[in-house]
């Protein structure tokens, strides 16, 4: 094997370590970043997007379209829990997190009796190519265009937008944004949706990769809080270079010991990373230019 | 006298519900209940019993953790899986001759207690509180978890206990007390059911000291303040950890006693579900006092327990169900918001009290 395909294979399983760590964080990271809620029910949002979007091409419809209506159920189920619960917990942010676990076991248990505990998948589109010996899947390089993508898209709303500037406003100071007109709430309640709807998306993108279980949110939720937690609590400064960060140390690892090396890989860098950062590389950057 | 009255000063205090006459005299009442309950039993019924003690251990540990301390801790069945892990690795290996079993459970104990030393030592002193906490300990779950089910292969075993991947250990042998004319087995029975009761009362009791001693006190004064108890001298980051490790080991007396129980484990007692359910029992019960702990975790086992029985699947939609419920209108608890609508018209106010 000669170093270009040598090259492109450790590219490759950087890029889909990457794809997997920002599609799976950013709704997450979303949330924190901009109301300081951790919500542990993001599996349960993924795997309601990759259940509608799955049910949805069962219906005939095309994969892309049907991954877009998966992201908005999921964001309409979100505005929906924003209403009913984290609305009256902003001022106790660890009871968020176990109020959100309350609903991450009402999601999953509920989903199981509803729809029993596995539903027919859709195969992946795309088929592969070769590079080598090697043969790959287009689709996980769709999977990395689309955490691009993402990341993109997020820059310019919260750049760029109306919206964005309420939004970041809100965050920095929330009584004096409220004070200049800004509904706060509002924003809140988009900013909820907004991170419900990116977790359904990527359940959504990931769906034709995996089986449909009740369960399989916290395939990706573990990943989603190391690159939290490693990121701190800016979606672009923290969140991007983390999950470039970890998914090095996940690409390298999955590739010498498999996957599940690639987990506790994640596990000790996040645990030395706040060791050293206690406020993530977004608070570390911050600091920098501060 | 003298020394008895000293010993029940030091269980009571600002940090505990129930003092006085009137709560011991009610807490002679339930244990002389609980002593006499198995002659009113059978064997089976009482073993089953016990399984509902095993869990209090955890979370009393968590009530700690969490309530007196303030630090949100998912991590707690972790430390119950390993210390259940351990325990089945070493009698499996030593068998249960010579009492081995007791020092099998002090050193499962200690291995959980350990682990526990070590990622807290990096979680307390890079100061990590609040929402990461959380997840940090609650990922060291899912990773643990996941690891313990992927150990099927042969290749997989330590000394000659096989780890079996996903359907878990088994096989080992139960709790055996050593006595003259015959070492006792605990089997899920009565016999079991007095052991484990007693190490409820001295764990509760034990407890109840601590968080009343200058230890517990400045416990709640980081949980209220962390930068003014630092401000006042106190480095927070050793006594985090130390109620860490405490917490964590008391898990992990949970994890072994359940293995020894049901003689088995699997990794799914360490999963996301098992991982919730100690937070159930404490947010509901009232995390800010022992007593309402130990209640609440009561109860909410025998709902749980009613439910499943009765073959509903719906018993993990009630648990969460409470879960949220009692976060939104009874932040304290339940049991913790309905003692003190019991106790109010019998409190005489107090120096110190609101």
């Amino acid at each position: 094997m000669d170093v270009g395909t040598l090259a492109f294979s450790a590219l490759y399983q950087f890029g889909d370590a990457f794809a997997f760590l920002v599609l799976s964080a950013c709704g997450l990271a979303v949330i924190f970043g901009m109301m300081g809620v951790i919500n542990l029910a993001h599996g349960e949002f993924i795997m309601c997007g990759a259940y509608v979007t799955v049910s949805a091409v069962h219906a005939g419809i095309p994969l892309p379209v049907a991954v877009v209506i998966g992201a908005l159920v999921s964001a309409a189920v979100g505005a929906l829990v924003e209403i009913l619960v984290i609305r009256h917990l902003y001022d106790r942010p660890l009871d968020t997190i176990v109020a959100t676990w309350g609903l991450s076991l009402i999601g999953t248990q509920g989903t199981l009796i509803l729809l029993g505990s596995t539903m027919a998948g859709v195969g992946t589109p795309f088929g592969s190519f070769q590079v080598g010996d090697y043969s790959y899947s287009v689709y996980r390089l769709v999977l990395f265009g689309m955490a691009v993508l993402v990341l993109a898209a997020l820059y310019a709303l919260f750049n760029w937008t109306r919206f964005g500037v309420m939004a970041r406003a809100t965050i920095q100071v929330p009584h004096m944004a409220a004070a200049l007109g800004v509904d706060t709430r509002l924003v809140y309640s988009l900013t909820f949706a907004l991170g419900a709807g990116l977790a359904g998306l990527a359940g959504g993108l990931y769906a034709p990769t995996m089986t449909l279980v009740p369960t399989m949110g916290t395939t990706f939720i573990m990943e989603a809080f190391v690159t939290v937690v490693v990121g701190g609590a800016d979606v672009f400064l923290g969140t991007a270079p983390a999950a470039a960060l970890l998914a090095v140390v996940k690409a390298t690892m999955t590739s010498w010991y498999g996957q599940l090396a690639g987990q506790i890989g994640l596990l000790i860098a996040v645990i030395i990373v706040i060791r050293v950062l206690p406020r993530g590389i977004s608070g570390f950057l911050l600091r920098e230019r501060a | 006298m003298n020394a008895l009255s000293r010993f029940f000063r030091r269980l009571e205090g600002p940090q505990t519900l129930g003092r006085g006459p009137a709560f011991w005299v009610g807490f002679l009442v339930v244990l002389a209940g609980a002593c006499a309950y198995p002659l009113f039993s059978d064997g089976y019924t009482v073993g089953n019993t016990v399984y509902f003690f095993t869990w209090i251990f955890m979370a009393l540990g968590l009530c700690l953790i969490w309530g007196y301390g303030g630090s949100l801790s998912f991590g707690q069945t972790a430390f119950f899986g390993i210390a259940g892990y351990s325990y089945g690795i070493l009698t499996i290996n030593f068998g249960a001759a010579y009492g081995f079993t007791l020092v099998a459970l002090v050193f499962a104990v200690a291995i959980a207690a350990l682990f526990a030393a070590l990622l807290g030592y990096f979680l307390f002193f890079g100061r990590i509180s609040g929402v990461f906490l959380g997840i940090v300990t609650l990922s060291v779950t899912l990773v643990l978890e996941r690891f313990m089910a992927q150990t099927a292969g042969p290749e997989w075993r330590i000394g000659a206990a096989r780890l079996n991947g996903f359907n878990g250990m088994s096989n080992m042998p139960p709790l055996t007390l050593p006595w003259p004319g015959g070492d006792i087995v605990l089997f899920p029975d009565v016999q079991l059911y007095y052991v484990v009761l007693g190490l409820l009362v001295v764990v509760y009791l034990g407890l109840r000291i601590l968080v009343n001693s200058s230890f517990g006190n400045i416990l709640v004064a980081i949980r209220e303040n962390p930068e003014r108890a630092e401000m006042l001298g106190y480095d927070i980051r050793k006594y985090q950890l130390g109620t860490f490790v405490i917490g964590a080991a008391l898990a992990g007396l949970s994890g072994v006693l359940y293995t020894s129980w049901g003689q088995y484990i699997t990794p799914s007692s360490m999963g996301m579900t098992a991982a919730a359910l100690p937070i159930v029992w404490v947010a509901v019960g009232g995390r800010s006092d022992l007593t309402t702990t130990l209640i609440g975790t009561v109860t909410v086992l025998a709902v749980f327990q009613a439910l499943t029985i009765h073959g509903s699947q719906y018993a993990l939609v009630v648990m969460g169900a409470m879960l949220v419920v009692t976060v939104l209108l009874a932040p304290s608890g339940l049991i913790f918001a309905l003692a003190r609508l019991v106790a109010r018209p019998f409190a005489k106010r107090q120096p110190g009290d609101a």
